[in-house]
């Protein structure tokens, strides 16, 4: 490992974001541009799991997107691996896919329906320089690995459900042997047994081959039940971070006790409970 | 450390090669437009003419320059069955070679317009920016130009040549090209699958080859076909009026010289006539095949609505009378498949909603829980029926009930939250007149009656400053307060029972509690009943108080919400609670040993 550490000044992190800023241009002439993130620093170890918890709109996605290089950075700055890597080179970058992945939130879009779920896997692998048959052999081992049939190779995305397709993706994202996967909200849109069951081959494929998670979520129970530490974004600011168990039970932050007040459980007397607390805390739904 | 690749698994069956499978989905297309009648009509009218066009020096029995005024407006003779012209040339000799040049010249206009529109078409919507501003503005320009005068005008600088002039036609066509490409790539563009390519390492030349062309490529056939049809038309009507190379044989040209001798020989305007007639309406109805083939492939064919739909009620109506304010019976729900025949997705359910009680209706994706919910309210979309049952809303059966009663009893009392509240309004319209319209239809009360109360319903369901949203439209104001103002709605004609699909699933957690908060008060104040369809099971523990949990089209149990979540019965009901992940522990913490293990 220290031979792929150069440097290795970040005693041992392996992506570090530092004072990151990203804004997007306003709508209309001359229009303020809007800032989605404010200053965000976060970091992640190798093989660990950064859960990000944060509503829609906190700017959870864009840091994700920042780390990807899909979205431009205003300031601040992402290292990975000693390297920085915010405003890197278009070569490098395609260079950098061998270390991050990604695995998005909508299984539905994020696989080209016109193309085989052969073709989706073995492209990264081509990109990377593997030769057709190589490729071939490997999305056996892929589909394999993500417990999906080896004929789902010839078969469209289109004949498969959101969890299947959301394994595709994992697949994908697996091809090249990443050190860093962004997970964005990759369970948010199945079904509660599917989610489980996706989450559980998460965490498997991340005992068995070490790489490290900046899982990306809404909801805390799923963000616990993945994550070693947790942050939590508000309005483009990170709140509040600390070990999962912490973070998840006993937040410190008001911005998180009640998200944690406000998520319902599956408990008739704990949701009771949880709601009174949440309605003496917040005022809400005054009776 | 690049060895810690996933492919450690056993190596698997050499598949075969994926690509095997382009070809084969292309031959379906190509087949789907041979079983299209009109495809396969005009896709053999057009064969036959380039076929005949191409075999001209073999078909044709003289040269069509070859004139000999002898047989000038010469009737059939031997050799030549359709006569001759006014020069005494061979009219199937004109016919063959003109339509060379007048098919050639479309394929010159269409290969510099695709030359000039796609390529820069898929630059200006992929990488958008200055290109795209410039070359946008180009085409504007380009196509507020009178095609017509430019024609002309070229011909006079540059020389009276078909050639330079399809050239000159294909440079005013490119724009069609250019914004159908720019258009659709701009959308790919922002696809998820674009991302994830670039996040695999891919060029952005391999990215726009493998995932942007294949999504622009039927629409550039289609396209290919209407132009080419504009084309011949254009070319014809400049050589018609003589503004053309004087002695090729064109299509255009004949015509212009049988116009000259119109009395004499009016027939000669046929041959010419038919040809460019045949031509240009093949190619439009190939076109319009080859959009029905290319873009709609896999579409069901539009299943005929029925509208009244039982075959049998077969719930005994007494059942209904004790059951309360909803009771539904036995309810099936078929859709009919394109092929003709139905699929049953709803296989008899039972369901009871007394007033003052919210009932649950728990179940994953295609569970039938939303099929469930829209038959009682007698919206089913396009294709589903109630097939069998009997639902009753305050004792009147509802299954079979005219469209007519069915609206009254929606709204008044039967009301509806929807999933996703923001596409539920309409952002042409204030949030206020979405309120008061429909009051004043159903209430038949004054507009600002109606306002008045529209204010109040905004003032129920919690919402701080009732005049600003009432005057806000649905993009000003965000996706909670969206789903108060839908409540509102529902809430407008004072309902008895109020049937919410998912009412939160779009929200955040605070603003769904938020939102649950207001359902309860509802609930409670005006006595309502509330079915609440939903996949989450804390939204059950929170609100409801007795639930029916779906599998399948089937329920599979039913309960008070403590029977159900703390001592499930069926199997599937237990394995969605231990999905569950209110209680998982946390993981523990992050140990340096794990890192990089391989």
């Amino acid at each position: 490992m220290s031979a792929s550490a150069p440097g290795s000044a970040t005693v041992d992190a392996l992506l570090r974001v530092e004072d990151l800023r990203v804004s997007f241009p306003g709508k209309g002439w001359r229009a303020p541009r809007v800032e989605v993130l404010k200053g965000v620093s976060l970091d992640v170890r190798p093989g660990e799991t950064l859960g990000l918890v944060g509503e829609s709109g906190s700017g959870k996605t864009t840091i994700g997107r920042a780390i990807l290089g899909l979205v431009p950075v205003r300031s601040g700055a992402i290292t990975f691996a000693g390297e920085r890597i915010d405003r890197v080179p278009a070569r490098r970058r395609r260079e950098l896919s061998r270390d991050i992945q990604v695995i998005f939130q909508d299984p539905y879009t994020s696989l080209n329906p016109s193309l085989t779920v052969g073709d989706t896997l073995s492209e990264p692998l081509l990109a990377q320089g593997y030769g057709a048959r190589e490729a071939r052999e490997r999305v056996g081992g892929l589909l394999d690995r993500v417990e999906l049939p080896a004929d789902a190779a010839h078969r469209l995305p289109r004949e498969f459900s959101g969890g299947q397709r959301q394994r595709v993706a994992i697949a994908r994202a697996l091809a090249i042997g990443p050190r860093l996967i962004v997970c964005d909200e990759p369970v948010s849109a199945l079904d509660l047994t599917t989610q489980k069951t996706v989450l559980d081959l998460l965490v498997e494929i991340q005992e068995r081959t070490g790489v490290a998670y900046l899982f990306v979520s809404h909801d805390l129970s799923v963000v616990r039940f993945m994550s070693h530490r947790v942050a939590v974004i508000h309005r483009g600011e990170i709140v509040e971070t600390g070990e999962a168990a912490e973070v998840t039970a006993e937040p410190r932050h008001p911005y998180t006790r009640g998200l944690l007040l406000s998520a319902p459980v599956a408990d008739v007397a704990a949701q009771r409970a949880r709601r009174e607390a949440f309605e003496r805390e917040y005022g809400a739904a005054a009776t | 450390m690049s060895e810690s690749a996933p492919a450690g698994a056993p190596a698997p069956p050499p598949a075969p090669p994926p690509a095997a499978l382009g070809p084969a989905r292309r031959t379906g297309a190509v087949r789907l437009l041979l079983r299209h009648p009109l495809g396969l009509a005009s896709g053999a009218v057009l064969a036959a003419v380039v076929l005949a066009v191409l075999l001209a020096p073999v078909l044709s029995p003289a040269e069509p320059g070859v004139s000999s005024l002898r047989d000038a407006f010469g009737g059939p003779a031997a050799g030549h069955p359709l006569g001759f012209d006014s020069a005494g040339r061979d009219i199937v000799a004109r016919l063959l070679h003109g339509g060379r040049n007048t098919l050639g010249g479309a394929v010159i206009a269409l290969v510099v317009a695709l030359a000039l529109g796609v390529p820069s078409g898929l630059l200006a919507g992929y990488y958008g920016g200055w290109f795209d501003s410039a070359a946008s503005w180009a085409v504007n320009l380009v196509m507020a130009l009178p095609a017509m005068v430019v024609l002309l005008a070229s011909r006079a600088i540059l020389g009276p040549t078909v050639w330079v002039l399809m050239v000159v036609l294909g440079f005013l066509v490119a724009p069609a090209f250019f914004r159908l490409v720019r258009g659709i790539v701009a959308s790919v563009r922002n696809e998820l699958y674009v991302d994830a390519a670039k996040v695999s390492g891919l060029r952005d030349r391999r990215i726009v080859a493998r995932h942007v062309l294949i999504v622009v490529r039927a629409p550039i056939i289609i396209q290919v076909a209407l132009v080419s049809g504009i084309a011949i038309g254009l070319q014809a009507g400049l050589e018609f009026l003589g503004i053309g190379s004087g002695d090729t044989p064109t299509w255009g040209a004949m015509l212009n010289e049988a116009f000259k001798n119109i009395q004499r020989a009016p027939l000669l305007m046929l041959w010419p006539g038919l040809a460019l007639g045949l031509t240009s309406g093949a190619l439009v109805l190939l076109a319009a095949a080859l959009r029905d083939v290319l873009e709609d492939r896999g579409a069901a064919p539009a299943a005929r609505r029925r509208r009244t739909g039982p075959t049998t009620i077969t719930a005994p109506r007494s059942a209904g009378a004790c059951a309360g304010l909803l009771s539904v019976r036995d309810l099936a729900v078929s859709y009919a498949l394109p092929g003709g025949g139905e699929r049953e997705v709803v296989h008899g359910v039972d369901l009871d909603v007394r007033a003052g009680e919210i009932v649950g209706l728990v179940g994953e994706s295609g569970s039938g829980k939303t099929q469930t919910a829209f038959s009682i309210l007698g919206i089913l979309p396009e294709g589903g029926r109630v097939c069998r049952g009997s639902v009753t809303v305050e004792g009147e059966e509802i299954v079979g009930m005219p469209e007519r009663r069915h609206r009254e009893l929606r709204g008044n009392v039967v009301a509806y939250v929807p999933q996703e509240p923001m596409s539920n309004l309409d952002p042409a319209f204030t949030i206020g007149s979405q309120l008061v319209e429909p009051m004043r239809c159903k209430l038949r009360i004054s507009k600002a009656e109606a306002t008045r109360r529209a204010l109040e319903l905004l003032r129920l369901v919690e919402i701080a400053d009732p005049r600003r949203t009432f005057a806000s439209y649905p993009h000003e104001i965000s996706g909670g307060m969206a789903q108060r103002v839908l409540i509102a709605g529902a809430m407008s004609c004072d309902p008895r029972l109020l049937i919410a699909d998912e009412p939160t699933t779009a929200l955040d957690v605070r603003v769904q509690a938020e939102v649950l908060g207001l359902l309860r008060r509802l609930q409670r104040e005006r006595d309502l009943g509330v079915l609440l369809v939903t996949h989450n099971l804390g939204v059950v523990a929170d609100l409801c108080d007795r639930v029916a949990v779906m599998k399948q089209g089937r329920i599979v149990e039913t309960g008070t919400a403590e029977q159900v979540l703390h001592a499930p019965q069926d199997p599937y009901t237990r394995k969605l609670l231990g999905a569950v992940l209110d209680h998982v522990p946390a993981r523990r913490p992050w140990q340096p040993s794990n890192a990089e293990v391989s």
